[in-house]
Parts: structure tokens; C-alpha cells; sequence
């Protein structure tokens, strides 16, 4: 039986990876989800017939409980609440490993016939605080990208000194444990300060640095399941968990690069000058003119002497839903024999790929959804380039301006499109606290609005003329 | 735990890191946010070790600490594996 299970493991483990393998493109990728979901069917059916399992009916009951929540939130969550619920379930991943640890370790020390060893132990302790880490740290990524918690950069004096002290803390109790496994305070006790860490590490962290704290901690949930599988030394686990845990560090690389930032100074709380009026903002070379400020029926006759047009998305578009109102200006759009595309920023919204998810759901189809270097060189032979809700991802000063906290970040060259059209609710700047040059350049035009109704109006302009 | 038997499972962990970096590398950005939700699924492998926790005889602190992780992994995977179908289908190309 135990060879059965083994072998089934191993086919399991082996759906993963082609499950994965055929998400590289988005003609397979659906089949490749199935296989992996038929992957895990198999795991946990064999794991049924484990010689340890002897009762059913918990494993009825948790089946069912957590079965019934995760469809709901599967089906009932919005496509513009994506990030939030990856988050989530980030968070309930690594939940899963510390009760799973716990729980291990409980059995060792109330059956007489499961023993403790060095190894064991170590692995316990690692799965204990990575689980946790990943547990609280998901919850307040989920409060943030909700607004449940704040949105901002979080500093307090002492913040990095406290988070080494826990963290050495941590290191000293799982010593400790390891030395004496029979101290059932330690164990508590690491779950407990681990549990306050993840809280911590993640706080400080601002809103338009998700996507690289939301593929930080996708890494962790894989890693939270391979050192469970350490813990019941099951090969399964260990291989699942370490293909998650790898493509959650490749997002976090592609992340950190989209914003030309270290890992380490987006962990400890984002731009320097982030969430303040501090004298970053206002000694940067601030630019100075007037910006040309256009109606929608200006605005349609651009775009009807327009022959390409490059559609450059952010966060804006995502707040205000405007993915549906900017499919039926697309579509009017290449009615009139206009080339229309996207241009999406690596780090636009709140998760990797946020915004192409979210033009898919309005219809779009993939292969008019270009990334950054798809599609940067293409600028100069563009008519209009239309902003609609990004700011920084478009700032000029990343290139041409040394002192900016941008500069070197790679963006998109909207500027060097014919027109640029920026839909804006406001003037206020963007995430990094500064402002933007390109509003005040001789090709810009400002089309203020909130980004459904302005690309709706527009929509109706164009039709009318 | 034998000693030979930990570096033996290091083995398996390092060889599956550089089998997921192959592959990742190869998703197309547009599928990045389905490749968090899906392989999100996937790490809710952890089933397979709730179940060995919440399946014991005896009812103890154990057995409670597993129902709970039980809960937990199965949305994971439930919720994981749908949410990913529910946007997959959504790619199209025209």
C-alpha cells in the first residue's frame, strides 16, 4: 500500500509540473490548471489510504467547511478583487502549515511511539515560523489591498531594530527548542512572536508595492509546504511546495525590476519620500507651466484623425472598473479601422498581471495586451498614447531626472507618442509622492474625469460625430 | 529522522526549485496573475498533511489542530484551483 501511495505521489507530482508547464501559454493554460487540480485530487485520495488514517468524519467535516468557503470565494469575488483574494489564500496556505506543524508536534509528544530527533525538530520550527509569517503577513496584505488596513507606507521609530530583535528571538527559542523539544512553551511561543513578525514585515509595506509583497509572499506559501513536508518527510509536499516557491521568487525578481528597486528597500517600506510631504517631493526639480486640459469633444476628433493607438492602463482603471468602458471604446475604435493596443507596465495595479486580468474579463483579447518590452519601441510611430489611471509607470523623470526617487525605474515612452491624452480624476500625484513632467509636456493633454464616465463620454463623442 | 534521509529530501527540494525556475521563466506575463492563483492551489499540497492530522484515532489537541488546517488547505485548493479555471477562461484571443 505504502509503494501505491509513494507512486501516486509521484504522478502528482508530475501533473504539477505539467500542469504548470502548459501555463505558458494561454491557449493551454486552462488544461494545464486542470491537470494540476487532477493532481492534487490524486494526492489527497491516496493520502486516504495512508496506514495513519483511521478516522473520517474531521476529515469529512474540513473537507466540506472549506470547500463550500472556497467556491464562494472563488465565484462571488469580483475580477477588480483578485489581488485581495491571492492574497488570502496566500494566508490560508501557510495557516495550514503551522496547524499542520503544530499538530505534529502534539503527536509526537503525546504518543509514545512517534520520537523526537534533531532533524525532526529543526524542521519543525522552520515550518512553524514560515507558516506563520506567511499566515498574518497574507491577512494584512488582504486588510490593505481591501482597505480594511491602510493603504500607506507605516513607519514608527525603532521599526527595523524590532523586527531584528524578534527575528533573533525567534532563531534563540527554536535553539532552545531543538535542545529541549519536551518545552511546549517554546513552541508556543515561537508560533507566537513568528505570527507578530508577519504582521510586522508587511505593514510598513505601501499600497503600490503589493504586487511585489503579494509574489513575496506566493513564495512563502510554497515554502510554508515544503518545510511542512520536511516535517512528515513526504516527497509530495516538498516538490509542490518548491515549484510555488520558485515562481513566487521569479515574480518578486520580475516585480523588483519593473520599479529598478533592491527586494530589500521595498520590504522596508517603500520610497523615501512615499506617503509624506517630506522634502523629497518638493526639492526634486518640480515642473513648473501650464497643462492643457481638453473636453471629450475635443478629444473625439483626436482620436477620429488618429490611425494607432496605444491604450496605456494603471491602478485608476481597476478603482473605477472602467475595463468594460474601455472595451466598447476599442471596439468603436477598430470599427473605424484604427490599430488599437495595450501597453502594461510590469508593476501597473496591485498583483503581477492584474491588468491584463481584468481586460480579459471585459473581452479583450490576449494578443492585443503587450508588455513593456513588447511594445516600447513602437512609441515614436504612435498617433495617441490614452493614460487612463497609471502615473508613475509613465514618468518621464525616471529617465531624464537624477535627484527623482524614479529615476533608473523602467517605463513606458508614452512621450514619444505624437499626443499623449492622461485620464486623471485630479492633478495629485502618483504613488512615489512626486509630480509628473510629462502632464506639462507640449504634447500632453489632460482629460480629467473619473475613468469610466470620461472614456464613456468619449465613447458617445466619437459616435456622435 | 536519519540524517541521510534529511539530505536526501534537501536533494528533492533543491532539484524541484530549479524544475520551477525552468518553467516559470517560460509564463507569459498577461497569465502572471492566473500563475499566482494556480500555484497558490498547489501549495495547498499541505492537505495531504492535515489529513494525516485531522485522521487519528485518538481525539486530541492534534486532531483539532488538523480539522482546522483541514479548513484551511481546502480552501486553498477549492477556492485556488476554481478562482484560476474562473479567469482562464476568460483569455481569448479573437
Amino acid at each position: 500500500m505504502n509503494i501505491l501511495i509513494e507512486i501516486s505521489y509521484l504522478v502528482a507530482s508530475v501533473l504539477f509540473i505539467f500542469g504548470i508547464k502548459k501555463l505558458s501559454s494561454p491557449k493551454t493554460a486552462r488544461q494545464g490548471n486542470f491537470l494540476a487540480a487532477l493532481g492534487m485530487f490524486i494526492a489527497i485520495v491516496v493520502t486516504l489510504f495512508d496506514q495513519h488514517v483511521l478516522t473520517y468524519e474531521w476529515i469529512i467535516t474540513g473537507f466540506i467547511v472549506g470547500g463550500v468557503i472556497g467556491a464562494l470565494m472563488a465565484y462571488k469575488t469580483p475580477m477588480t478583487g483578485m489581488p485581495q483574494m491571492v492574497g488570502l489564500l496566500n494566508g490560508f496556505g501557510g495557516g495550514a502549515s503551522l496547524l499542520v506543524a503544530l499538530s505534529e508536534y502534539y503527536k509526537m509528544k503525546n504518543f509514545p511511539n512517534w520520537s523526537f530527533n534533531d532533524a525532526t525538530n529543526i524542521t519543525i520550527v522552520l515550518s512553524l515560523i514560515i507558516g506563520a509569517v506567511t499566515f498574518t503577513g497574507s491577512l494584512i496584505a488582504f486588510g490593505k489591498l481591501q482597505g480594511i488596513v491602510t493603504g500607506k507606507v507605516v513607519k514608527y521609530p525603532g521599526q527595523h531594530p524590532l523586527n531584528v530583535l524578534l527575528f533573533l528571538g525567534l532563531i534563540a527559542a527554536g535553539v532552545f527548542f531543538v535542545i529541549d523539544p519536551t518545552m511546549e512553551m517554546l513552541v508556543i511561543l515561537i508560533a507566537v512572536v513568528a505570527l507578530i513578525l508577519g504582521v510586522l514585515l508587511v505593514l510598513p509595506i505601501g499600497g503600490a508595492d503589493m504586487p511585489v509583497a503579494i509574489s513575496l509572499l506566493n513564495s512563502y506559501s510554497g515554502l510554508a509546504a515544503s518545510a511542512t513536508g520536511f516535517v512528515l518527510q513526504n516527497n509530495q509536499l516538498i516538490i509542490a511546495g518548491a515549484l510555488v516557491g520558485a515562481s513566487g521568487i521569479i515574480l518578486t525578481i520580475i516585480m523588483c525590476k519593473g520599479m529598478n528597486r533592491s527586494l530589500l528597500n521595498v520590504v522596508m517600506g517603500g520610497w523615501e519620500s512615499a506617503g509624506s510631504t517630506g522634502p523629497a517631493t518638493t526639492t526634486a526639480a518640480s515642473p513648473k507651466g501650464q497643462v492643457k486640459s481638453i473636453d471629450s469633444e475635443e478629444l473625439a476628433m483626436i482620436f477620429d484623425a488618429a490611425e494607432s493607438i496605444i491604450i496605456v492602463p494603471g491602478y485608476g482603471m481597476a478603482v473605477a472598473q472602467a475595463q468594460h468602458a474601455v472595451r466598447d471604446l476599442v471596439n468603436l475604435l477598430e470599427s473605424k479601422g484604427k490599430k488599437v493596443r495595450f501597453a502594461i507596465h510590469p508593476v501597473a495595479g496591485r498583483m503581477p498581471g492584474h491588468m491584463n486580468v481584468l481586460l480579459a474579463e471585459a473581452q479583450i483579447s490576449y494578443d492585443k495586451m503587450l508588455s513593456m518590452e513588447e511594445i516600447n519601441d513602437d512609441f515614436p510611430n504612435t498617433d495617441i498614447s490614452l493614460i487612463i489611471g497609471a502615473n508613475d509607470v509613465v514618468n518621464p523623470a525616471a529617465r531624464n531626472d537624477k535627484n527623482s526617487p524614479i529615476y533608473g525605474m523602467p517605463i513606458l515612452n508614452v512621450d514619444y507618442s505624437k499626443t499623449v491624452v492622461i485620464n486623471k480624476r485630479s492633478m495629485n500625484a502618483g504613488y512615489a509622492g512626486i509630480d509628473n513632467e510629462l502632464f506639462f509636456y507640449p504634447n500632453a493633454l489632460m482629460y480629467f474625469g473619473d475613468a469610466k464616465d470620461a472614456v464613456a463620454k468619449l465613447t458617445q463623442e466619437l459616435k456622435n460625430l | 529522522m536519519e540524517s541521510i534521509g534529511l539530505i536526501m529530501l534537501i536533494y528533492i527540494f533543491v532539484l524541484a526549485i530549479f524544475v520551477g525556475f525552468e518553467l516559470i521563466t517560460k509564463v507569459p506575463p498577461t497569465l502572471h496573475t492566473p500563475l499566482m492563483s494556480g500555484s497558490n492551489a498547489i501549495s495547498g499540497i499541505t492537505i495531504v498533511g492535515a489529513i494525516l492530522s485531522a485522521g487519528l484515532q485518538e481525539f486530541t489537541i492534534s486532531t483539532i489542530l488538523g480539522l482546522i488546517a483541514m479548513i484551511f488547505a481546502t480552501i486553498n485548493v477549492v477556492g485556488g484551483f476554481l478562482v484560476t479555471d474562473r479567469m482562464l477562461k476568460m483569455f481569448k484571443k479573437k
